[in-house]
């Protein structure tokens, strides 16, 4: 699957595991929720009302355009959420 | 709820350069003010510093601004326990004295009575909306370079930086730089008019030395530059495949890429003074509304100030100096001694810089043909994927013609970011349909909360 962000610096960070639609997928501690997805993949949410992918837009807390869910049942903004070692996300989009 | 505060206190709101200034001068003159930001770290989001191991140095982050952010970091945390520092708080609500905060980690709620505040809420990217830009890998600048500087990333392999902005130039350098590979630099703004702007510009000092040297090493470096372009879309089917642009001499162009960052300026975020009850204004040169603020940073508001990007998009530098000048108003006008001179200094500096304000809106101008232009099928609205279609449509069939009658039948502006994203847009198609003049279609108002808060189930308790 192809990747949206490229990591440029700092990768020399721990490794942190986390799912993203139940498959395992690697980030980095440090990154945001955001980073973790789109180091994995190209977008992080469907829009609610037509179901379009999206992939956050501000990265600052701002456009409220990231929030995702996670299994849990709980909604966190992606760019503004540090991942952490067994986050379980949920993109809402079909495979 | 109020934990250790007193009951009288002065709360700074924001921690970038304007909100470390202001927070600065209260402390020097015996104030412990509380200080509410948003963010995790101080920095605001120009001088925004990368997370608990990430090893860069500070010059590979801000560049030629690196002493300037080393110096605002610096100032904030000299102040350690002389401020009462909130960081990681949202202040969701303004009411009837009290200050409404979130703990963005823990969702632990607080009120806190207020004496006085001063608001340095910052900006964010002013955007205009065009097909395509929802999709995944568009950005804004800002967006852009908060990946980079945050995370040590950048929003593709293939990226093409585009719009009318002081920082367009900026990050494209700092990506090329930092090793991604920057597809174009495509300019709305035409070359002269940024040679018009000249006599006020210099006025910024080195501010415009720096655009042209970014330009110059970008085209040394191969990057293709244009300017005079007008966006028309990104295409694409899972994220942007390119951007279709129009040159200066009509010809249609398109440029294969896997992200786009893009922006027309900044847009301050001024929910917060809108909760205060400040009046707006409408500002003809930065063609937004902006809270009434005087010189020295009051606003009509009895003890409410208001300083840098959130009161006036002027840029950092002023934003050190605003921050300051509102501390010092706030001090007079608790009939505290303060420094006069100083205040004359700062009220003479920021006036220039005024002048220099006004040479960036002449260079960095508003694509008002574009916006006015967004097609009916285009999304406006992100939060609830409303086109300008059916906005112009409920204006039609109801005589809406004001921004806020438009939200309400449209729901454009109603989503989950209140009309951060799209109310510049809006306003525009909103003002085009009516014929009239931008000014006088309104603005959204700002309401609690300002940004999304969980439900809690103990409200009211």
């Amino acid at each position: 699957m192809p990747s949206q962000f490229t990591r440029l610096a700092e990768r020399d960070r721990r490794p942190v595991s986390l799912t993203i639609d139940g498959t395992p997928a690697a980030a980095l501690e440090g990154d945001t929720l955001l980073t973790a997805i789109l180091t994995n993949r190209r977008r992080v949410r469907a829009n609610e009302f037509d179901q379009g992918p999206r992939a956050g837009f501000c990265l600052m807390g701002a456009c409220q355009d990231c929030w995702v869910l996670m299994t849990g049942g709980e909604r966190v903004r992606a760019c503004t959420t540090f991942v952490a070692e067994g986050m379980a996300v949920m993109t809402g989009i079909k495979p | 709820m109020s934990d250790t505060a007193p009951d009288n206190a002065i709360v700074v709101i924001g921690a970038g350069p304007a909100g470390t200034r202001a927070a600065e001068t209260l402390v020097k003159a015996g104030v412990k003010p509380v200080v509410i930001d948003e963010a995790p770290k101080s920095g605001g989001q120009i001088y925004r510093r990368q997370p608990d191991g990430f090893r860069r140095p500070i010059e590979d982050l801000y560049g030629y601004e690196a002493p300037k952010a080393r110096a605002v970091h610096a100032a904030f945390d000299g102040l350690s326990d002389r401020i009462d520092y909130r960081p990681n708080t949202l202040v969701w609500e303004v009411r009837e004295g009290l200050v409404h905060t979130i703990d963005n980690a823990t969702d632990k709620r607080g009120s806190l009575p207020y004496a006085a505040l001063v608001l340095a809420t910052g900006a964010m990217d002013r955007v205009v909306p065009m097909p395509g830009w929802t999709l995944p890998g568009v950005y804004t600048l800002g967006g852009a370079q908060i990946a980079l500087k945050f995370q040590g990333c950048a929003i593709g392999s293939r990226v093409v930086f585009a719009g009318s902005s002081p920082l367009l130039y900026l990050v494209a350098y700092q990506y090329a730089k930092a090793g991604a590979k920057v597809e174009a630099v495509i300019d709305t703004a035409p070359f002269a008019a940024k040679v018009k702007a000249l006599p006020d510009l210099v006025l910024g000092g080195s501010t415009f030395a720096k655009g042209l040297y970014y330009v110059g090493w970008l085209r040394a470096h191969g990057v293709r530059c244009v300017s005079g372009a007008t966006l028309l879309r990104a295409e694409g089917k899972d994220g942007i495949e390119a951007l279709v642009w129009r040159d200066s001499g009509g010809g249609e162009q398109r440029t294969a890429c896997d992200a786009l960052g893009y922006g027309f300026g900044l847009k301050s975020e001024s929910q917060v003074a809108d909760l205060c009850g400040v009046p707006f204004r409408f500002d003809q040169g930065q063609r937004q509304f902006v809270p009434e603020v005087d010189a020295a940073g009051r606003t009509p508001v009895k003890g409410v100030y208001a300083c840098g990007d959130g009161a006036t998009v002027r840029g950092a530098d002023a934003a050190e100096l605003a921050g300051e000048r509102a501390a010092l108003a706030l001090l007079e006008d608790r009939g505290q001694a303060f420094d006069r001179a100083r205040a004359q200094a700062l009220d003479a500096a920021l006036a220039k810089l005024n002048r220099f304000r006004r040479g960036m809106d002449a260079a960095f101008p508003f694509p008002v043909e574009m916006a006015k232009a967004i097609a009916d099928d285009t999304i406006v609205c992100r939060c609830e994927a409303i086109t300008a279609g059916e906005a112009r449509k409920w204006m039609r069939d109801l005589g809406a013609m004001e921004m806020n009658r438009v939200k309400a039948f449209s729901r454009v502006g109603m989503g989950r970011c209140q009309g951060r994203v799209c109310g510049t847009g809006a306003a525009e198609v909103v003002a085009a349909e009516c014929g009239l003049p931008i000014e006088e279609v309104g603005r959204l108002r700002g309401q609690a909360p300002v940004k999304p808060v969980p439900l809690d189930p103990a409200e009211g308790e």
